[in-house]
């Protein structure tokens, strides 16, 4: 084991400049998904904030009979989409207009009769916002008697939906992409290691090292660039959020950072990628050699 | 410890390097292997240490035939063998002992025993004085008597020596050739490979003579069979 370890690291005294470039390939391949995983788990936490506040809005019409309507809203607080019902009055509704919409203050401050409709509130649980689960509620909704109308956000959900499924998308196609350079990376740098240390390979086969003995190192130094190049594309990916969250002059400052069981993802990804790397190159060439 | 019946090696381009090869090598022995560059010298030696696998026949070294030869008893086999070629095959960017130590280490042996065994072969070689020393900073005959070294470090029942003089002068050759007949002596068969027919005259040691893949000569056959009446 002393002997394996002495062997993997000899091997970046004897090529630095090799392995300073994979350990920076790695480092720049896991930078770039890191990155991505960034702005995908900030984006998420953003849509989380949107999506809070899709509601669905049922008006009820005029003189509904308020025992009825407090039937309906435990009815529609039992459904399994559903987090919480709120009855909102006619005043309460005026209330709210005078209030929210400054613009028009005047004008229902005015008023002989009050010209808005009392309305059910409806806010969805997490999950079951999608636009087809916010429709199938909203139909529901329609089928009391005594709603008049249902309002909600179909577009608004649905474009929501498609920026959530493409960032998703997007982000695993770019992190396979990156995944497969880095791992021809390694590959290729193994592969001039090896080439470089044919000599001294040939000898270790002639007196008398095993298969495993002589992959060993190789394997160890991939996992050891790995390892190296997770660490330092964790810290360029800090230096980044960094830089944006400060300089933004606050409007994100609500940033979040990766959390712990991420960073360890990360690093584990990137010990798979030199394994895998020098893996595939030390199957392929060590034959040759 | 070395028997090889009706050996045929044929390379992948159809030609023959070795066609119909019998011969068996007792313990203790010294055998001389001789012919012509392309005679099938380097082919047998490589059969030896399992670098290559015979066509045909069947090749027995130590106990392991090396026909039928798992891959995984490749390096037991070698860590029976001690091997030695015309280019010494010496790691540039270590010392003397470190090679020598580097056949140890490979091995698995125990580290707290490497020092001393490795001190102990350079020694036999006439070279503990220089065991810190770098292979440029050798003469050929030093680098080969280090490479002789590494090749005795396993204790080696039978050592290979392919062309062992090839690349050097006179005096370095003869030095060592006695070195070769000093660790045969100890009770090691050694085969050494040469074409360098004034050594091999010097000596009463057996001789096999290959021309064009087949064995045209062995002293020990042939000299039998000119005795018998």
């Amino acid at each position: 084991m002393k002997l394996l370890t002495r062997e993997a690291l000899l091997s970046f005294r004897r090529a630095p400049l090799l392995s300073v470039l994979s350990v920076t390939t790695i480092a720049f391949s896991l930078f770039t998904v890191g990155l991505f995983g960034l702005v995908a788990i900030n984006l998420r936490e953003a849509l989380r904030g949107i999506e809070e506040r899709v509601e669905i809005v049922a008006y009820i019409f005029r003189g509904t009979p308020a025992e009825t309507i407090a039937i309906a809203t435990q009815d529609i607080s039992a459904f399994p989409e559903v987090r919480d019902v709120s009855f909102v009055s006619e005043e309460n509704a005026l209330r709210r207009a005078r209030a929210e919409l400054v613009e028009f203050r005047d004008a229902y401050q005015d008023l002989q009769v009050n010209p808005l409709p009392a309305s059910i509130e409806v806010r969805l649980k997490e999950g079951y916002r999608d636009a087809t689960t916010v429709g199938r509620v909203a139909d529901r909704l329609k089928g009391f008697g005594f709603i008049d109308d249902v309002r909600f956000g179909r577009e608004w959900v649905q474009k929501l939906d498609h920026l959530r499924n493409l960032t998703g998308l997007v982000g695993l196609v770019i992190g396979l992409a990156f995944a497969a350079v880095a791992v021809v990376i390694i590959g290729v740098t193994i592969r001039l290691t090896l080439l470089q240390r044919a000599r001294e390979i040939s000898i270790m086969r002639l007196v008398g090292a095993t298969n495993w003995f002589i992959r060993g190192p190789f394997l160890l130094e991939g996992a050891l660039k790995g390892l190296l190049g997770g660490l330092l594309s964790l810290a360029l990916c800090y230096a980044g959020y960094r830089l944006f969250r400060d300089n933004s002059g606050g409007t994100l400052s609500g940033l979040i950072f990766f959390r712990l069981q991420h960073m360890v993802l990360i690093i584990v990804f990137g010990v798979l990628l030199g394994l895998g790397g020098s893996m595939v190159s030390v199957g392929r060439h060590l034959r040759h050699v | 410890m070395i028997r090889f019946t009706s050996v045929y090696k044929a390379y992948p381009n159809g030609a023959m390097a070795l066609k119909d090869v019998t011969f068996h090598v007792s313990k203790g022995e010294f055998v001389f292997l001789t012919g012509h560059s392309g005679a099938g010298k380097s082919t047998i030696m490589k059969l030896l240490f399992a670098e290559q696998r015979p066509s045909g026949g069947e090749v027995r070294v130590s106990g392991y035939n090396v026909s039928t030869l798992r891959p995984d008893d490749v390096p037991r086999l070698r860590r029976r063998l001690g091997v030695v070629f015309q280019d010494f095959r010496l790691l540039e960017d270590r010392t003397a002992e470190e090679n020598v130590a580097f056949a140890l280490e490979v091995t698995g042996a125990r580290t707290d025993t490497i020092a001393a065994r490795v001190m102990r072969v350079l020694t036999q070689v006439g070279l503990s004085a220089k065991s810190r020393a770098y292979p440029r900073e050798l003469s050929g005959g030093e680098q080969q008597r280090v490479a002789i070294a590494r090749a005795l470090v396993n204790d080696p029942a039978i050592l290979l020596a392919d062309e062992p003089t090839g690349n050097l002068d006179e005096r370095a050759t003869r030095g060592v050739f006695q070195l070769l007949r000093d660790i045969n002596n100890g009770g090691t068969v050694v085969v050494m490979a040469t074409h360098d027919l004034d050594l091999v005259r010097q000596t009463v040691y057996r001789t096999i003579e290959m021309r064009d893949g087949s064995l045209v000569y062995d002293s020990d056959v042939d000299e039998a069979a000119a005795e018998a009446p």
